[in-house]
């Protein structure tokens, strides 16, 4: 492993990110921290006929959570909302395409636990308790 | 890895120290030298700390105080002797100042319940400074929760140091207790704890000093510092994890409640009440960390051969080099005073780099370990607007040729990152 973790499309998603920036009136606002590192991300969501048809997210952090985050939104908009309460990390991983630490976890990770907390504050699925498993 | 022959510390070549230190020798990532420039997280062990902790484990185990047989005895001496050292590592009066604690944060929790709950009340003023680490920051905002005591803090000025104009203002309203940091772990400022505990006596002030960062590179004494209270931490100065003191001035630890019940703090036991042993186990409830304390006394030993001045004096080397390479670096952003102000930390930033990936560079490119993070420091962030930072730190192992690895990885990073 050496230069190959930052990989251009990692950096690229990272210094020209997807769908940034926030939308006027979302159906789904939310936003989350990683106080370890100052990370921080907000997500908005627009939602019609049970799809996301615009996504927009805003944050500050490292490479890799805002990469990330840039990927997911991605791979969300256009979804239906079944679809998009089905992804879960080894979506994540696998649109990294790098192995992710235990210590980096939570930054490849920050934008998909906004994701889901925003379902789970529409009441569009139940607040999971993904923090807590053993990683 | 190759070392400069001009390093030597009391007549030993840094490369012959090096030697003492079996993880050194490793590789990470392959077959990178482990470059470790993360001491003031926690310091590499030397083989006789190993060998101390290993021996005693082998053949002197046995649990201590009240075991009438040789081993038992053995093991009493043993941790008693450790005491004995750190006592006078540190230059106390007498080793029964000297507890025992699981590490500095505990020391600072111990006094915080004992010495908090008997002398601080409602509306007293607790001083504290922006550069703490969270350590010598949270017990005090539980002690202000439980007792309505208020907190003020030292503000730090842009180039790290502590507004000790201010400080003297604050020491005006009567503090009861200063709390302060001896050196910071974030920006190395080493603050001048005696003349700051000279003011905050004068006040009426008792004064605590953290000595996390400080005990482990600075010759220490407490008795010409004055100061009542002082915490430190084992593994950050050659020693095993799991074990610190914290010191006191007698008067103010005999007149103290317990912090914690149990076996060893005791004198006499009924079923609704007990009396107190003597210092220092009064405040030692339960078996102590025996191997721990005998190998943090091996560190203190293998720290007095080389001698504290040495230490300091080969860490201000290394100090002054790496702020003079890391300045050249364009793009790089230095935090904290001069080089003769501060200890052997550096905290840093790479312009559009984020902390974390720059860590994960080091690490993967080049084999070099440094932190980064809010270093347990995040109102300290928050004065300097950051997020995060990264953090070098040397200690006696460290070489000048680490120093040019990190540079090389810095620059590495913005290759990676340039925009």
């Amino acid at each position: 492993m050496s230069m190959d973790y930052y990989r251009e499309y990692i950096l690229d998603h990272y210094k020209d990110p997807r769908n940034y920036g926030t939308l006027e009136s979302p159906d789904i606002h939310s936003e989350d921290s990683n106080p370890l590192c100052g990370d921080q991300l907000n997500m908005d969501l627009q939602i019609e006929d049970g799809h996301v048809t615009e996504v927009r997210f805003q944050g500050r952090g490292c490479a890799i959570s805002q990469a990330s985050a840039s990927m997911l939104s991605e791979m969300i908009e256009g979804k239906t909302i079944a679809e998009v309460i089905a992804l879960g990390k080894d979506d994540i991983l696998e649109a990294l395409g790098i192995p992710i630490s235990p210590a980096r976890s939570k930054c490849a990770f920050l934008s998909l636990r906004v994701l889901h907390r925003g379902l789970a504050i529409a009441g569009l699925e139940k607040p999971n308790d993904e923090d807590d498993e053993d990683e | 890895m190759v070392t400069s022959t001009s390093n030597s510390l009391a007549g030993r070549t840094i490369a012959e120290i090096r030697k003492d230190f079996p993880i050194l020798e490793r590789t990470v990532h392959g077959n990178k030298p482990f470059i470790f420039l993360d001491s003031a997280a926690s310091s590499q062990k030397p083989i006789p700390v190993l060998e101390a902790m290993d021996h005693y484990y082998r053949y002197s185990h046995a649990n201590v105080h009240r075991g009438v047989y040789e081993v038992s005895e053995e093991a009493t001496a043993a941790l008693e002797k450790a005491r004995v050292k750190i006592a006078r590592f540190i230059h106390a009066r007498q080793s029964k100042q000297v507890i025992f604690t699981r590490n500095t944060t505990e020391g600072i929790n111990l006094v915080a319940y004992s010495w908090g709950s008997a002398n601080i009340q409602a509306g007293d003023l607790i001083i504290l400074t922006e550069m703490e680490h969270h350590s010598n920051l949270v017990p005090w905002q539980l002690l202000a929760q439980r007792t309505g005591a208020r907190l003020e803090f030292v503000p730090v000025t842009d180039d790290g140091q502590l507004r000790l104009d201010i400080y003297t203002q604050l020491l005006e309203q009567q503090p009861k207790l200063v709390a302060f940091t001896q050196m910071s772990n974030v920006l190395g400022t080493i603050n001048p704890a005696k003349a700051m505990i000279a003011q905050a006596h004068a006040a009426g002030a008792v004064v605590l000093l953290d000595a996390a960062q400080s005990a482990p590179h600075l010759p220490l004494d407490v008795q010409e510092l004055d100061a009542d209270f002082v915490c430190f931490s084992a593994h950050k100065m050659l020693g095993p994890t799991g074990i610190g003191i914290l010191y006191g001035k007698k008067a103010l630890l005999e007149a103290m409640p317990p912090f914690m019940g149990g076996g060893d703090m005791i004198r006499t036991v009924k079923l609704h009440e007990s009396t107190w042993n003597d210092l220092p186990w009064k405040f030692e409830a339960g078996t102590p960390a025996i191997a721990e304390a005998i190998g943090f006394g091996a560190a203190v030993d293998y720290l007095n051969a080389l001698g504290m001045d040495t230490v300091r004096q080969h860490e201000q080397e290394i100090t002054t080099y790496a702020l003079e390479a890391l300045q050249a670096v364009p793009g790089v952003t230095i935090y904290g005073p001069e080089a003769s102000l501060r200890g052997g930390v550096i905290s840093f930033n790479v312009q559009d780099v984020h902390p974390h990936d720059l860590a994960t560079i080091l690490d993967q490119e080049v084999g070099v370990a440094v932190r980064a993070g809010h270093h347990c420091a995040q109102p300290l962030m928050d004065r300097y607007d950051l997020a995060a930072t990264a953090r070098a730190s040397f200690y006696i192992y460290t070489v000048k040729e680490e120093v040019d690895i990190l540079v090389q990885g810095l620059q590495k990073a913005q290759q990676i990152f340039h925009f």
